[in-house]
């Protein structure tokens, strides 16, 4: 009985000591020192790695990364448990104007990717109005083998999903028979595995698994989404809050972003900067 | 098949026991290849991932390089946060239910709250605890929100198996100690709760494993930061939660069955905790 | 003296945990009864189109996932898994059942997610191969689900069978039985409400599941059309639109959790009369 208790004392008393050590490193609650960014998953590779870049620079800074989709980003900002919110729509919503402050630092486009095997090369934006809206069922309509197409989209939060909507399908509705995907490393792993599938997802996240289809013949490269000969091309946002005041920490890294070594780091990692070398913000 | 079906309506017994034994061993053939199957196949792809360098590094590069360090280091943190919320708040509620007032209106409540929220999917905690911890109580993907909703997916378990375990306390236990002349607390800490302990405790450790192989509740109140995390109220990314992320992304395969490898033998080491404890104590009783 | 105040800290901490869970179901139930009621109970709980964005809130395609994805899981898990625990209780000497029963229990902690990426990895090719379509189906998560239900119902059945008293198999024997009539006509009658303890554990895991599905049932809004079409189930519902969902759509999300809530109660309450039932028969 007497080992029993000596066992239950040692033991209580070390989770006890290992949580107020744990708790003593919270209890320095600086919160300031944290920035939070959240929302769009074709912007989260790379505020990762300016996240990282930037703590490398300034040590007591944590800058923390969630992702989630846009309007997981606006949500979060405007509730106030994130700092940043990462954005990737060609237009913000009115209501949300308002209360938010909008800051471009990239410059991204949509391509649509099919599976490697796909003979597919290019398609016009009114083909791929049909193959999503349902007008279309197989690919032999548009061009390719004669086997079905399955439509896979982004679902209701993600920026992505409302840039194609608002520019490739306006006003049909998306097809119902369309699967869903909540990310675009989702959509691309979906689209890699399924040589029936068509999807699309942000030119920053392309990866040699999957296959880039070119839009009237013009290639989503970052040359052509740059200067907008390429249709699907719009900017990704920072959402901050107007009121209250951004943090001191939020504020620097902000500045870091949109620095010529931020930008650079964008570069580097395969989007599209916003600031040229030339300077001009839109 | 029609055969099969066939010989066992209108066969001999012979011939009937025959067949049955033939279906019901492929069953359980069927049954224990996947089961076993599954486990030896994450482990036989995972196993090869687990360096020292995998296991003490950062998470570079969304996951695809660097190691699980942080991961594993939010878990823990997690859990154990979560164990110190709900075990106290558990085994205390447990005690009062059964020693201080079996009937009454509070014992049933709790006893009605714990059977309605005993068999509610993870997710709703998740919802629950994104809109409350999160968003309500601003406080933020955090470990803190993390660990009060597993805490509160916990309660429910950890009432009911400490109360089964206070109930199988023989009363002559509780007889003795009153007619030595000890009060109510004393009789509870001294002769009731050590030989409850370890049916506590299983339950305990077993509620750690069901933490520590959570998602849906995690995902949403602790977020998904890669970063090591410095103190609680900052987000943390839970070893199933990582694996998840790479797993749906495609970013790295081998680090996912490493992740998943990880994951299990933490788990498989929980349980085997657990019952090479309860072992332990019962045996030691019969002696 | 210390023991009323001992007494009180307990009433206390009892009380805090009923708050707790209180707290809980009113918010939930809150939450969910406004969407409830600006939608209407029936045209939620029947209307065929789930379309946050126009507020058009109905469940019926996600009742109608969870349940064929539910009863799926069952028409694989039970009959394998009743049979497998049979044979371990009759056919396989004690001394390796002392060796598997604890194995087959520490397979039921095995996280969800890991049975979801076997799904994936594994299931999903296969399912394209012999079904076409792109592997990701309602037969899919029924398949994961069935599995993953497996050492739940092969445990809590194994139990059953050997709480059966001897003397039941023995009279039986004596009387000329074979193995397999004694099990068919004197063992599973016996055994049933424990069985059925069993599958209800099960259906409550398969019912409650999230992430696993999410990897394998495509995600479709529309009403599933047979086990072979993509769906969302109540569950993965909340999860793929939790985090962005505001005001109405959060709502109608609690309401799709209340349902969910009550799917589970409704099967408890059922089973647990009919457990009762059969015990008074025994």
């Amino acid at each position: 009985m007497r080992s029993c208790k000596k066992v239950r004392r040692s033991r209580e008393a070390t989770v006890l000591f290992l949580f107020s050590l744990f708790l003593c490193t919270g209890c320095f609650r600086n919160e300031d020192r944290i920035v939070t960014l959240a929302g769009s998953t074709a912007f989260q590779p790379f505020a990762e790695e300016l996240a990282k870049q930037y703590m490398e620079i300034y040590p007591e800074t944590i800058v923390s990364v969630q992702a989630g989709g846009s309007m997981v980003g606006i949500q979060a900002v405007e509730e106030g448990i994130a700092d940043i919110g990462m954005v990737d729509l060609s237009v913000i919503p009115e209501e949300d104007e308002r209360l938010l402050n909008a800051v471009a630092v990239a410059q991204d486009g949509i391509a649509l990717i099919v599976h490697p095997t796909n003979p597919v090369h290019s398609l016009t934006l009114e083909e791929v109005k049909a193959l999503f809206s349902g007008k279309a069922t197989h690919w032999s309509q548009v061009g390719g083998r004669n086997i079905a197409v399955h439509i896979i989209s982004r679902e209701g939060g993600s920026g992505t999903r409302k840039s194609f909507d608002t520019l490739v399908l306006g006003e049909s509705p998306l097809s119902r028979d369309a699967f869903f995907q909540d990310s675009n490393g989702t959509i691309r792993e979906a689209v890699a595995s399924n040589p029936h599938a068509i999807g699309y997802l942000s030119v920053g996240t392309l990866s040699p698994e999957v296959k880039a289809l070119s839009l009237s013949g013009i290639f989503p490269s970052n040359e052509n989404v740059l200067s907008h000969l390429y249709p699907l091309a719009h900017p990704i946002f920072f959402l901050t809050r107007k009121d209250p005041p951004l943090s001191l920490h939020t504020q620097k890294f902000l500045s870091f972003v949109l620095s010529p070594e931020g930008q650079g780091i964008i570069a580097k990692k395969g989007l599209i900067p916003i600031l040229p070398v030339e300077k001009g913000r839109k | 098949m029609l055969l099969l079906g066939v010989i066992v309506m209108k066969g001999s017994r012979e011939w009937q026991e025959r067949i049955a034994v033939l279906l019901l061993g492929s069953t359980c053939c069927i049954a224990l290849g996947v089961m076993f199957f599954i486990l030896f196949f994450i482990l036989f792809k995972g196993i090869p991932s687990l360096s020292f360098a995998f296991l003490t590094g950062a998470i570079e590069d969304m996951g695809r390089s660097g190691g699980i360090f942080p991961s594993i280091a939010g878990t823990a943190f997690i859990t154990v946060l979560a164990i110190l919320f709900a075990t106290p708040l558990g085994v205390g509620s447990a005690i009062y239910l059964t020693e201080y007032t079996r009937t009454g209106p509070m014992a049933r409540a709790i006893r009605f709250g714990v059977e309605c929220l005993a068999g509610v999917p993870s997710i709703l905690f998740g919802l629950f605890g994104f809109v409350f911890f999160v968003l309500f109580l601003k406080l933020k993907w955090s470990i803190l929100s993390g660990s009060l909703t597993l805490a509160l997916m916990m309660l429910p378990t950890i009432i009911r198996t400490s109360e089964e375990a206070i109930r199988t306390v023989p009363v002559s236990y509780r007889d003795v100690s009153a007619s030595l002349g000890a009060g109510k607390w004393q009789t509870v800490v001294r002769a009731v709760l050590p030989s409850a302990l370890p049916g506590i405790m299983t339950g305990v450790i077993l509620s750690v494993g069901r933490c520590v192989g959570e998602t849906a509740a995690v995902i949403f109140t602790a977020g998904s930061s890669i970063l090591f995390p410095k103190s609680i109220f900052t987000s943390t990314r839970t070893l199933s939660v990582h694996f998840y992320l790479l797993a749906r992304e495609g970013l790295s395969i081998e680090n996912a069955y490493g992740t998943a490898a990880v994951l299990i033998i933490a788990i498989l080491l929980i349980n085997l905790a657990a019952y090479g404890l309860l072992y332990r104590f019962v045996s030691r009783r019969r002696l | 003296m210390k023991e009323r105040y001992i007494g009180r800290i307990l009433l206390l901490i009892a009380f805090s945990a009923l708050c707790a869970l209180l707290l809980i179901s009113i918010f939930v139930v809150k939450e969910g009864m406004a969407a409830l009621f600006s939608t209407g109970f029936f045209s939620f709980l029947f209307g065929r189109e789930w379309n946050p964005d126009a507020r058009i809130f109905g469940i019926l395609p996600f009742i109608l996932g969870s349940l064929w994805a539910t009863v799926g899981a069952l028409v694989i898990g039970v009959p394998v898994g009743v049979g497998c625990a049979i044979f371990l209780a009759e056919f396989v000497p004690s001394r390796a059942v002392l060796f598997l029963k604890p194995a087959i229990e520490l397979l039921a902690a095995i996280p969800s997610v890991v049975f979801g990426f076997i799904g994936v990895v594994v299931l999903t090719p296969v399912m394209r191969s012999f079904f076409g379509g792109s592997g990701a189906s309602l037969l899919t998560a029924s398949c994961v689900l069935g599995v993953m239900i497996l050492p739940t119902i092969i445990s809590i059945s194994l139990d059953a069978f050997r709480a059966v008293p001897p003397s039941f198999k023995e009279g039986s024997i004596a009387l000329g039985a074979t193995r397999w009539q004694t099990v068919r006509m004197v063992l599973l009658p016996a055994a049933k409400p424990g069985i059925a303890a069993g599958v209800i554990l099960g259906m409550g895991r398969a019912i409650g599941e999230t992430m696993a599905v999410i990897m394998v049932a495509g995600n479709a809004i529309k009403v599933p059309l047979s086990i072979l079409a993509p769906a969302r189930t109540l569950t993965t519902n909340i999860a793929l639109e939790m985090g962005y969902a505001a005001g109405p759509h959060r709502q109608a999300l609690f309401a799709c959790g209340i349902v969910l809530f009550l799917f589970v109660m409704v099967l408890n309450v059922v089973a647990n009369a009919f457990i009762r039932s059969h015990r008074n028969e025994g």
